[in-house]
Formats: structure tokens, sequence, C-alpha cells
């Protein structure tokens, strides 16, 4: 019924028995050997064919992605990319639009335990490219991986047991954002939850001026308003370059983090937040706890439609409290 | 070869025909029949606005009353599709509104809609009677006000699970003082305050007032006022329903009490229990509860839940616990579809005392159950396997263990037994999502088993191609497949190539389908449309054996679109293989 799009040389006999010889498996001999031969599929062995995506510390009986020796082994998937290409396609942060500058972003240990109230759990292995998108966070394959294990994390690090604390993967689990922060915010009535810091995604919206759509960010997956700049500096680069003009320098792939952060301020944007009152209010003057607490959206606004926002802001902090 | 019906009478019997697809299937006969059955199909409903285009839909129907048109993809509900990606209304209007000027009846879901598009709605079709709005953004009190002061004859304005920019809480007040046609209202989404006495006054002058939503910020002490005015009331959503004191209790007992037809409640945010009281005269009228919002504790729960004896719909948070499940299975022998949402989704260990064996109580005692949405910490292939052979009705079964990957609890093996069971057992089964630990045996159990299964939802599941192979080529009613996390790759993917025009749409992130593959199919097949979305920088530059962050597969007729933001590629068409309709 279903004609595959590939030649498949040979005729007759079972979808199933086409498809394997297929990719090649009755040919293969680098692989376990016991029953590769057979085609009957209940006996197929893939077990050594296995690729998991290794979500941080997950149970799995076999352990996370594999290194590159166990990729070696497989000649039945000649479309899959080498460790590298996996690592840097599947460690993504959803807001950079930088994937390959990972390094510089994680500058700490204590960074990382303030990022979200889990920690970062990885099994260890040197090229052990996380395959659960960590929202608004900058995933280092080595760097992060000498830094956890180098910290206290490492022993919270457990690969057969579930771990005590979750890393925050987007979309899962499969629950609208609004019922995750109605939650949140009633954890006042729940007893259990008193005294644990308040989990799940915060998503708001950011728009730019000038910009075509808008973005969205997990403000929780931040503890501090550099973060929450970085961030947004490599998210919305694509169209400050634009507007950059002759001073816009080389190509994007060249600029440094720093080069951005010039370009931003020298063309003069700023960061503000719509509160719940509905005020518009420069990003930074309240303690990052009480801004996310608050924070309805975010806009990038140019620098001269927000004069005026300033004194406002420090104001309102001191009338608040 | 002549025609043995006149047309006159073939129109007849097709008036009797009311599923679409029922309506799809008569018009695939013959050339006479497609053309007798496009000129009286007056509901028209489209499940992927790009498999379509405006032109499309005014060129083949004439008379249309009610649109039904569905946008993004299901798991942009989950923040897996980035802004900006498509799905807006605002053509479609425009089209519409220049042929259609009898529409009556507009749902949209998951689809973007502006300020705008409801004005032109509201000034375009002056006989719209019914507009539900579900999980769409785009829009803001504006466009409301707009609706509300336009739209003469509507009867319905529900907006199910929408995000709105709040500007203004007076939006209600553009209903005219002489507008009394109120039907349903739902404004359940909105955050912030509306009105209350443009809420009052509506209520007031609408006796034909049968579903009224509130929102949160609605105080309890305002809702027997509410209630008062409008006890004909079928369908009702309280605000938060906490108070100071409990003055307001006996006047909400008595308005409820007076409300003999209701027979759905929901909203019950922030709620103290001593109030829940109140509600106790209807309970036994009610069919549908949902609690989802009651951070309240399962004693609670479970007295409210005793007392509905005819329920046919439950929702409810993990709270409810498999006590509180076990009184729904002695007390709701009606009920026909669970859902419990988790109370604490990020934290791995919380606690609460909901597992697999509530779920499976549910099963034993209430016999007429077919769907359930269930989220918990822990299952078990004998529990699955329970439920299966307690159920065999089921009809949809969606099951989310919170960690991914988790294994059966008790034995550490996959579930793909468990799941098995379902597939083997439940043979109406035409809804599916799994998680916890599952091996390309489960995927063979479905290929061989499912062949009613119209929707599957995967994530971090399988061990290779196989898995997505033997879905592709033995789930035969399937037309919606949505995966993420799994390690599926090029070849299953082309080896079932021509499935995919069978089908709605696919759905892959995070998963191994390269640039390539994609590039490929697009050029195999005229008819599908290959949707990269990849935020990544100087995608060209990437080789074309990496695989694409996700891809979204999806039949159309009209070629490529053109309102794509620049992380969303089609692949693999070139610019003279979009057909040209107008």
């Amino acid at each position: 019924m279903t004609s595959p799009l590939l030649g498949i040389e040979g005729g007759g006999g079972q979808k199933n028995a086409k498809f394997t010889r297929y990719l090649g498996l009755s040919d293969c001999s680098s692989v376990d050997s016991s029953s590769i031969s057979e085609v009957n599929k209940s006996s197929l062995n893939l077990k050594a064919t296995e690729l998991r995506l290794g979500l941080p510390g997950s149970q799995s009986p076999e352990s996370s992605l594999t290194s590159s020796e166990k990729l070696d082994e497989k000649p039945l998937f000649p479309l899959l990319p080498s460790v590298d290409g996996i690592c840097s396609s599947s460690t993504k942060t959803v807001v950079s639009g930088h994937k390959r500058i990972f390094t510089d972003a994680i500058d700490s240990c204590s960074e990382i335990k303030g990022l979200s109230e889990g920690n970062w759990l990885f099994s260890g292995s040197n090229s052990d490219p996380s395959k659960s998108v960590i929202q608004g966070n900058f995933v280092g394959n080595s760097n992060v991986n000498e830094i956890v294990s180098s910290g206290d994390q490492s022993n919270k690090v457990k690969t057969s047991n579930p771990p005590a604390a979750k890393a925050q993967v987007v979309g899962w689990p499969p629950v609208r954002s609004f019922r995750k922060n109605i939650l949140a915010t009633s954890s006042k009535n729940n007893d259990e939850v008193d005294g644990k810091p308040c989990s799940g995604a915060l998503f708001v919206k950011v728009s730019m001026d000038g910009a075509p759509y808008l973005r969205k960010v997990d403000l929780r997956g931040y503890s501090t308003y550099q973060q929450l700049s970085s961030a947004l500096e490599k998210m919305f680069t694509c169209f400050t370059i634009g507007q950059c003009g002759p001073q816009g320098g080389p190509g994007r792939e060249n600029l440094s983090e720093s080069k951005l952060r010039d370009l931003l301020h020298g063309s003069g944007y700023v960061l503000t937040y719509e509160d719940k009152d509905g005020d518009w209010m420069l990003v930074g003057d309240v303690p990052w706890d009480m801004f996310i607490g608050s924070c309805k959206r975010l806009k990038i606004m140019k620098g001269s439609d927000a004069i005026g926002l300033a004194p406002r802001a420090s104001e309102k902090s001191k009338t608040r409290s | 070869m002549t025609q043995s019906f006149p047309e006159e009478v073939l129109e007849h019997v097709f008036s009797f025909l009311t599923s679409h697809t029922d309506r799809n299937a008569v018009s695939l006969v013959s050339k006479s029949w497609y053309d007798t059955e496009r000129w009286c199909r007056d509901h028209v409903f489209i499940g992927n606005c790009y498999a379509v285009n405006p032109r499309v839909l005014t060129r083949r129907f004439k008379e249309v009353k009610a649109v039904e048109l569905k946008g993004k993809p299901h798991f942009a509900d989950f923040n897996l599709v980035p802004e900006g990606w498509g799905g807006c209304v605002d053509p479609w209007i425009v089209e519409m509104g220049r042929v259609y000027s009898g529409l009556e009846e507009i749902r949209l879901k998951r689809m973007e809609v502006t300020d705008e598009g409801l004005e032109m709605v509201a000034k375009g079709f002056g006989k719209l009677k019914v507009l539900v709005l579900a999980s769409c953004d785009g829009f803001s009190t504006d466009g409301l006000a707009a609706v509300a002061a336009n739209c003469r004859n509507l009867r319905v304005l529900d907006l199910r699970e929408c995000e709105v920019e709040e500007l203004s809480c007076h939006w209600l007040s553009h209903f005219p003082d002489s507008f009394t046609l109120l039907e349903s209202l739902n404004i359940a989404c909105l955050s912030s305050e509306v009105s209350f006495s443009a809420l009052e006054r509506l209520v007031s002058r609408s006796p034909n007032l049968k579903t009224l939503k509130l929102n949160r910020t609605v105080p309890l002490e305002k809702l027997s006022t509410l209630l008062q005015r409008a006890p004909q009331l079928v369908e009702f959503g309280t605000g938060a329903y906490s108070a100071e004191g409990l003055d307001a209790y006996s006047s909400l007992a008595e308005a409820f009490s007076g409300c003999k037809k209701l027979k759905s409640l929901s909203g019950f945010w922030d709620v103290i229990p001593a109030y829940l009281p109140a509600v106790y005269s209807v309970c036994s009228q009610l069919t549908s509860l949902n609690l989802s919002y009651a951070t309240t504790q399962s004693p609670d729960l479970s007295k409210i839940i005793s007392h509905c004896h005819n329920l046919q719909r439950l929702v409810v948070l993990d709270y409810i616990e498999d006590t509180g499940l076990e009184t729904v299975a002695t007390s709701c022998k009606d009920l026909k579809e669970l859902v419990v949402f988790p109370s604490d989704p990020y934290v791995a260990d919380a606690n609460v005392p909901l597992t697999e064996q509530g779920l499976v109580s549910v099963s034993q005692g209430c016999t007429k159950l077919h769907s359930v949405l269930y989220f918990c910490r822990q299952m078990s292939n004998s529990a699955l396997v329970s439920i299966s052979k307690n159920r065999p009705n089921i009809t949809c079964f969606r099951l989310c263990i919170l960690e991914p990957r988790s294994p059966d609890y008790l034995t550490l093996e996959p579930l793909d037994t468990g799941f098995g069971s379902i597939v083997e057992n439940c043979k109406q089964l035409t809804r599916l999502s799994m998680s916890g630990l599952l091996t390309d045996r489960v995927f063979e159990y479905i290929g061989k088993h499912a062949k009613k299964l119209d929707m599957l939802s995967i994530a971090f599941a399988g061990d290779t191609d196989l898995g997505l192979h033997y879905i592709l080529s033995g789930c035969d009613s399937l037309r919606k497949l949505e995966i993420r996390d799994c390690p599926f790759g090029d070849k299953a993917l082309l080896a079932n190539a021509s499935k995919l025009e069978t089908m709605r749409s696919l759905w892959m992130s995070s998963c191994f389908v390269s640039f390539g593959a994609c590039k490929l199919l697009g050029q195999k097949m005229p008819r599908l449309n290959v949707e990269v979305i990849d935020e990544r920088e100087n995608l060209n530059s990437i080789p074309e054996n990496v695989p694409v962050e996700k891809v979204y597969i999806y039949r159309t007729v009209c070629g490529q679109r053109f309102d794509m933001p620049d992380f969303v590629r089609i692949m693999g068409k070139d610019k003279a293989d979009v057909y040209n309709l107008s």
C-alpha cells in the first residue's frame, strides 16, 4: 500500500522484510549479530543499534545518547550526522539565534544552581548532548559537564533513579501555559507547596518596535537580568542588524556578545515591561523576584520612546512596599 | 450515462447528511454528485487552513452558513510552535466577506485573529450568530468591542482558552441596550476585570442565556446576583470561589437551588472549601463538572463529587487522589469522560497520592467510560492491561506519566505490553497519547491492532526507525501524527511517503529527520508541504544530513504558502510548482 520513495531491491515478502533489508540490517556485520540475518521482526535484535535520546539523568536502562564509539558501530544510518552534528543540533536553546556560541554564557557554578529549582543533570559522559531543550539556557557540552561534575551537583546525578528535580523541557509535560501559571499563583492555598519555590514556566510575550513578529520567553528560565538581557539580545539581533546601517559590521555569525550589546545600546534600544497595573516600566529597577512576579510582557523600545519611564519605576517600587 | 435521480431529489437526500466526512464521500461518487453536493453544502469544515486557501473555498461552495477552521498544529498548545508561524484568519475573512454575506457561524481553533479581522467580521457578516474562538490569539478587547457593537444577531460568543490582550474592561458595554439575543457567553480566559455592571445588565436582558462562563475576577459575592437574573442557565462557570467570611453563603446556596436546569459547572478558582456545599442542591443534575482550578484537598472534592450521580464528564486536579477516584467509581456510574490534570507538573516527587490505581478504579466502576486524559507519576503494565480489559469501549486514551521514559514502576520494564493491551482490547480506539518507557515493540503492536486510530501523540519513545515505520504502514485510519524527541529519522519517513498524503498532518520535532530528506520528500510529493521550522541561523550552510529542529508535513491542494516567517521553509518546491487558482 505504501510505496517506498527510494528503491528497494527484491520483490515480495513482508513489508517489514523489505524494510529491514532496505535498512541493510541483514548485511551488517559489526552490529550484534545474534539475529540480524533473521528477517522475522520479533527476533530482530536492535539493542546494539539503539539510539536513545538521553535526557539529563533519565533512568532508561541504557545510558543516554551514545558516545562516538557506539555510533561508529552503526553503518545502518548513513544519513545520521556525526556526533558533533547531533550535539550541535540537539543542544539548542529556543531563545537563542546563535546556537553555536555556548561556552561564554555560563560563568559559574552558582549561576547554574540558580537557573531553575532543579539542577543540571548530565549523565557524565563527555559528548553527551542533552536532547531536552532547556528553555532560555545555554548548554555547553563539555564546559557544563565539567562544572556540574566538579560542583555539588554531582551527587545529585542519579542515572538509575528518578532525578530529585527536573530540568525543564519545553512543552513537557503537555499542559497549557495558562494552566501552569494559575496553579503557581494559587499555591498559597495548598499547604504542600509552602516553602518550595514556585515552579512552572512563566511565558511572556516579547515584542520589539519594527520587528515583524513577537517572541515568547520563559522568565523562570533566568535568574538575573543579565541572563534575560543576553537572551533577548540574541533573539532579536536579526531585527537589530537590519536597522544598524553602516555600523553593522561583519556578518551575524562573527559578532561577539559584547559587540551585540554595543549595537543594541548604541542604536538606543531599551528593555521595558508592562506590569500588573498596566504601566510600562524600565527593566532592571526592581529586584528580580519582584520583577517576574509582576511582569506581564516585555517590549524592546527605542530609547527615545522610553524617556520618562525610569523615574516612575523607582517611585513605584517605593510606594509598593 | 443518465443520472437516475433529478438534482432536486439528490439534494433532498444530501440534506440528511450532516457529517462533513459523509459529504466529502458523496462528492467523490461522480461529477454530477460533486456538483449537486457543492451547491447545497452549507457547513464547511477545514481541519488545516493551509490544506486549501480562501479562494478554493469560495469557488467550490457558494452558500455557506457555517465555517470551521483550524490553524496551528496541536503542539502549539505546548509552546512548540514559535510565534509568527502563521495561521492568520484575516485572508479568510476578507474572501468570505466578499462571497458569504449570509454567514452565520464562525468557529476557529488555534488561529491568529487580529482586531482588524474581528472588525471585518463584525461589519461584514450582519447575520452572524455564532463566534467561537478556541485557543486563538492576536486580538484584544478592542476587537471584542467591535463584535459586541455590531453583531446584532449574535447568539454565541465563546472565547475558549484564548489569549486576549486586555486593554479595557468596558468592551461588554458595547453590546447595545436593545440587544437581547445572547444565548452563550464564555469569557473564562480573560485575566483582567470586566465591568460587572455591564455584565449584570447584559445578563438581565438576555432571557435566552443558557451558558455563562465568568472569569476569575468576578467575585463570589456577586454570583448570587447573576444567578438570580439567569435561573434558566444550563452551563455556569464561576469566578474565584472564595470570600472573606461566610456571609455570602446562604444567598449563594439559595441562588444555586433556583437553577433547575443547570447541568454544567466550572470555574472554582481559589476555592474555599466551606463554600462548596452551596452547589449541593444542583449536584444531582450535573452532567459536567470542571474542578481543575480547585486547589482543594481530596475530602472536599470527594464530598461534592459523591453528590453527582448523573455526572458524565469530570475534570479535576490530581488533588483528588486515588481515594477520590474511588468515590467517582462508586458514585458516578454514568461517567463517560475523565480528565485529571497535574497540580505540580515540575516537581518530581510531589507526594500526591494519585497513582495508576485511581484510573484502574474508575475503569472498573464506570462502565460507560470512553475518554481518558490522565496525568500521573507512575504506571505499570498490569494496570494498563486491567484498564484495557475493564473498558474495551475506550475510544480516547491519553496518558501522561510526568517523568519522560518512566518504566513500569513495579518491574522496571518498558510499558510496551501495557499500551499494547490497550490497542488490542480497545478496538474502537481513535485517539492515543503515550508516555513512559517505550521501545519499538509498542509501535509494532499499534501498527498491528490500532486500525481505527485517527490521532496518535508520541514523546520520548521508540528505538529506531522501525517504530515509525510500524505506525505509518500499519495504522490504516491514521490522520494526525505528532512526535517529539524520538529517534525516528529519514528512512521510515521516506519509505512511507505516500502514506503522508492520506493524512492531515505529521509533526516531528527533536527527531532525526534531516534537511536532505525533507527536501527530497518535498520534491517527490508535490501535494505535500514539507515545512521545516528551524530557528537556527545560517540554515543554508547547515549540511543536508543534519537533523532539522522541527518538521510539519501536511497535504495541500494549494502548494506553498507565502505568509511564512523566516524560520519556516517549505522544502523542495520551486516557485513554478505553485498552483495558480485565481
